[in-house]
């Protein structure tokens, strides 16, 4: 059958945190039940994890904390250097190059017209003490938009679709609600029309109302805009409600992937049935 | 014996090396100067000698003509456009001291003009080089405070920082307010201070046919804009750069309006006059004007 | 006459040197002696010579009195001078064990082997005026010298008493990691006169650029860690002052010749401990280390501690990070540009006036819009 090639391609991304050895990855995982080798004292964060993406498709990374799911989208966002692995691209080199081989001017060139990434902390994301409208300019001023009054019409199309009032668009976000952070983030990192958003844990710590808001919105962004998400989270309900496919992790490594319906109606591994039935 | 190589022959019966600095050190900063031109806009550490003069008033500039100079250069130092500012009269005093170069005030006559804060009214040629005092090389200092971070920027060409910061003064002021030292791009790479030169003077660097030399001797970098290199200030396409604005007002002295001015206040009756800041541009506007009876 | 008078310029310079000879001399004192200076008023020398970095202190002394005391300007004046001194060698590396030690204290331990050694102290004396110092003459001087100073000189006879480092003490216990292996031959400390710092800066570049710092930017820093900016709570191991050999190597023969004794201060101070080398292993103490030229325990406790904040991997405060520390302490450098501000700033100061009056005149408008709207 012919497969449409994907969008993003991850193959076997290890990061390893402190000296490493040979054993570190053998000896961490969910069978040894740890992340930390026993061996040298090295911390295996994720490895071996390999996962594709398709255009359009929002795909879920689902598990506890400490099983790397966050440590798989800092690598991609370039935040932290991998200790191996590749990964692919379809808009950059024709999906050819090595993302993670790339020079620092491109991984920067990667990072700013290719991906958008939404943190848990909108501190994290946004320029606290900088109007939203600013930290929204940012992104569009540095794919080298350079009209004062376009760039600004563009950040208030955003803010409206992100559902912020635009009379709040001179203000700092460090006034904002904790939902209406995460929005400005969302505008933002949707300003340059990247090809993959990328986002962690972004309704964590936000009020169940607003996280439902949030959550919505999101799906209105994937239905008008098509464009692909990574989604990591270790809440099932918001992977059940945002994913088509998903991966679960546990301990560094990917233990199941599938789409999501059948992972949570069907889990395989054991693993999965136990996250599955203590949460839904 | 010439003149001048008496005065030469004094400076090294007194002790000290044709332009004070040792061989050694000057070729340091050659050699650092070469890179620099080498590579439009980006700062090159050297190892910055000490100096009898305190830093921050213009060892940096000083080590670059020093480096430079010989025998049959000519010199001229201003300050704020000045040749008989108290800093520029002490720096030139040393220059000359120990080199016996001639000097002058006359920038159509000099080889080497070293400056703090402008950059000469009259229009300087290829034979010509100018060496500019730097106070602060770093244009992202006050964007960004770590100097590790601010390397990676400069080497990924990551100006977002700058950007969203002129942005955010039109959105709270109407426009960009940074004044003197107006961040620039070299060659289309580099964004560079182009150190505290009003605006008025950033259009005389862009794709010039002088070489412009910057020395920061406290901060130990070097930097360059060799001759015919795009020098294009940050602006917004629909707020372009915008000189200074004098309101119409003329030279009070030779009644230019084609300079820059400064305000001042008369000591006695308090009054306010402007005075062209480039003296030397001044007194030959003033004597122009003087024969052919107009102002310029 | 202004600031910059037509031609009046050097008139200007010529007439403030007058005026700084004047204020020296009005008050119709004898002229000091530099002599007296270095004599009378040590520690002050010593402070200006570890500052200029040049061990000189009849330099040191000159300078003082050059400048009238200003300590600033003086070590501007040793930079300067030093920098035009020819480079004839650099010394072999200095055994501090080798030091004939004039003061020697730990806070470590109560008694510590060598012993405590206080010398000459004010610690723990009372700070009250002794107003006979305002009557002290000549002939009381030479008296009071001609009665104690033997007593005070060490018997040549005897040999020089060692005092064994604490810190030493500690690593042969296993509570401090043993030194790190000396750097091969051939490959010399960083020389920060000679190259520009970068950072992460190497070791020997941190610690030269604290040796070289102003005693009161150290001490600031030092003291903001101390309080809890950070969290060096240091026990001094060993504090020494005391004179230490120079050794150059002879250019004919290679023969290690020493060419004299220079006064330094070393501090050794224990830290909290840590993960030393950030990865599995025993726990062991911290070191801060520092060294300055002359009698001066305040620089030498602040470099160490300095130098211990600046090993946490993570900056959480000022004084652990080495860009901020290094690049602020340097006396020259910091007081050369904290006055610059005194040079004419006209031209820069016209332009931020032009956007003022731009920025004051979008502000009415958008007052203006507002009101038509309203």
């Amino acid at each position: 059958m012919d497969t449409v090639p994907a969008l993003l391609r991850i193959d076997a991304l290890t990061k390893i945190h402190g000296a490493g050895c040979d054993a570190c990855v053998a000896l961490t995982g969910p069978q040894a039940g740890a992340n930390v080798c026993p061996r040298c004292g090295s911390v295996v964060a994720c490895a071996d994890v390999s996962l594709e993406v398709q255009a359009g498709e929002i795909f879920g990374i689902v598990g506890e904390s400490g099983s790397g799911k966050t440590t798989v989208l800092r690598c991609l966002y370039g935040d932290e250097a991998p200790t191996s692995g590749r990964a692919y691209l379809a808009p950059f080199d024709e999906g050819r190059a090595d993302l993670f081989a790339a020079s620092p001017q491109r991984r920067y060139y990667i990072r700013t017209h290719l991906l958008g990434m939404v943190y848990q902390s909108p501190a994290l994301g946004l320029r606290m003490d900088f109007s939203s409208g600013a930290n929204i300019a940012e992104r569009l001023l540095v794919v080298g938009d350079r009209h004062f009054g376009r760039i600004r019409g563009r950040a208030r199309a955003l803010l409206e679709r992100t559902e912020v009032p635009f009379a709040r668009i001179d203000e700092p976000p460090r006034r904002f609600s904790g939902g209406m952070q995460q929005r400005v983030q969302i505008a933002k990192a949707l300003a340059n029309d990247p090809p993959v958003l990328l986002f962690d844990e972004v309704t964590t710590g936000l009020d169940v109302s607003v996280q439902a808001r949030v959550l919505d919105l999101i799906r209105e962004l994937r239905r008008r805009l098509r464009v692909a998400m990574i989604v990591v989270s270790h809440d099932l309900g918001v992977i059940r409600l945002l994913a088509q496919r998903t991966a679960v992790m546990k301990d560094g490594r990917i233990v199941e992937v599938g789409l999501t319906d059948q992972i949570l109606e069907d889990p395989q591994r054991p693993y999965t049935q136990l996250l599955v039935s203590a949460q839904l | 014996m010439s003149v001048r190589e008496l005065a030469r022959d004094a400076a090294s019966a007194r002790g000290y090396n044709f332009a004070y600095l040792d061989e050694h050190s000057k070729r340091e900063v050659r050699r650092r100067l070469l890179k620099a031109v080498a590579i439009p806009g980006h700062q090159v550490p050297f190892a910055s000698r000490e100096l009898p003069i305190a830093r921050g008033w213009g060892t940096g500039g000083l080590q670059i003509t020093l480096a430079l100079i010989g025998p049959d250069d000519v010199l001229k130092v201003i300050d704020q456009g000045s040749d008989d500012s108290v800093n520029a009269v002490n720096l030139r005093a040393l220059i000359a001291r120990t080199t016996g170069v001639w000097t002058t005030s006359d920038a159509r006559d000099a080889t080497i003009i070293q400056t703090r804060h402008r950059v000469p009214e009259t229009p300087m040629t290829a034979a010509q080089m100018l060496v500019l005092q730097v106070p602060d090389p770093e244009p992202l200092r006050h964007v960004e405070s770590g100097e590790t971070r601010r390397r990676r920027m400069h080497a990924e060409g990551d100006y977002s920082a700058i950007w969203v910061h002129l942005f955010e003064d039109v959105v709270r002021w109407g426009e960009v307010t940074a004044a003197s030292g107006y961040p620039v791009r070299v060659h289309g790479r580099y964004v560079m201070d182009p150190t505290p030169i009003p605006r008025w003077d950033v259009p005389k660097l862009d794709r010039a046919e002088t070489l412009y030399l910057f020395g920061a001797g406290r901060e130990k970098r070097l930097y360059a804009v060799p001759p015919h290199t795009a020098v294009e200030p940050l602006e917004f396409d629909d707020l372009p750069f915008a000189v200074e604005d004098f309101g119409g007002a003329r030279c009070r002295r030779c009644g230019s309006a084609r300079s820059f001015l400064n305000a001042s206040y008369d000591h006695e009756t308090g009054e306010r006059s402007y005075v062209c800041s480039d003296t030397d541009y001044c007194e030959r506007c003033a004597a122009t004007a003087l024969l052919s009876g107009e102002a310029p | 006459m202004g600031y910059i008078a037509a031609r009046g310029g050097v008139e200007a310079i010529e007439h403030a040197r007058h005026l700084v000879r004047y204020f020296r001399l009005r008050g119709g004192s004898a002229p000091l002696e530099v002599r007296q200076i270095q004599d009378q008023f040590r520690l002050a020398v010593d402070k200006v010579m570890g500052e200029g970095s040049l061990y000189s202190p009849f330099h040191a002394a000159l300078a003082l009195k050059q400048t009238e005391g200003d300590a600033a300007e003086a070590a501007l004046m040793l930079r300067a001078f030093a920098s035009t001194c020819p480079r004839t060698a650099v010394s072999y590396v200095v055994d501090p064990g080798e030091m004939h030690v004039l003061r020697r204290i730990s806070a470590a331990f109560q008694e510590v082997p060598g012993g405590q050694l206080l010398g000459p102290s004010r610690d723990y004396t009372q700070r009250l005026f002794d107003f006979t110092l305002a009557e002290e003459r000549d002939a009381e001087v030479q008296a009071y010298l001609t009665e104690h100073a033997p007593a005070v000189l060490p018997d040549p006879r005897r040999p020089l008493p060692r005092f064994p480092k604490v810190l030493d003490v500690l690593r042969a216990e296993g509570l401090l990691a043993p030194l790190p292996p000396r750097p091969a031959d051939g490959e010399g400390p960083f020389d920060v006169t000679r190259r520009a710092l970068v950072f992460p800066a190497p070791r020997s570049a941190r610690l030269q650029t604290l040796a070289r710092g102003e005693t009161g930017g150290l001490l600031a820093l030092a003291y903001s860690s101390m309080r809890g900016y950070g969290d060096v709570h240091p026990t001094i191991g060993d504090l020494r002052v005391g004179w230490v050999p120079v050794r150059v190597r002879h250019p004919h023969g290679g023969a290690a010749v020493l060419v004299g004794r220079v006064l330094v201060t070393e501090a050794e101070v224990i830290a909290r401990f840590g993960d030393v080398d950030g990865s599995r292993g025993a726990p062991m103490f911290t070191v801060g280390y520092g060294l300055c030229f002359g009698h001066n325990e305040l620089k030498a406790i602040c470099m160490a501690v300095l130098d211990r904040a600046m090993n946490e991997p993570e900056a959480r405060a000022p004084a652990e990070s080495e860009e901020f520390v290094l690049a602020h302490v340097d006396p020259v450098e910091a007081s050369g540009f904290a006055l610059h501000y005194k040079l004419p700033h006209y031209v820069t100061f016209q332009s931020e006036i032009d956007r003022l009056r731009a920025a004051q005149r979008q502000a009415a408008h958008r007052e203006a819009a507002r009101d038509v709207g309203a």
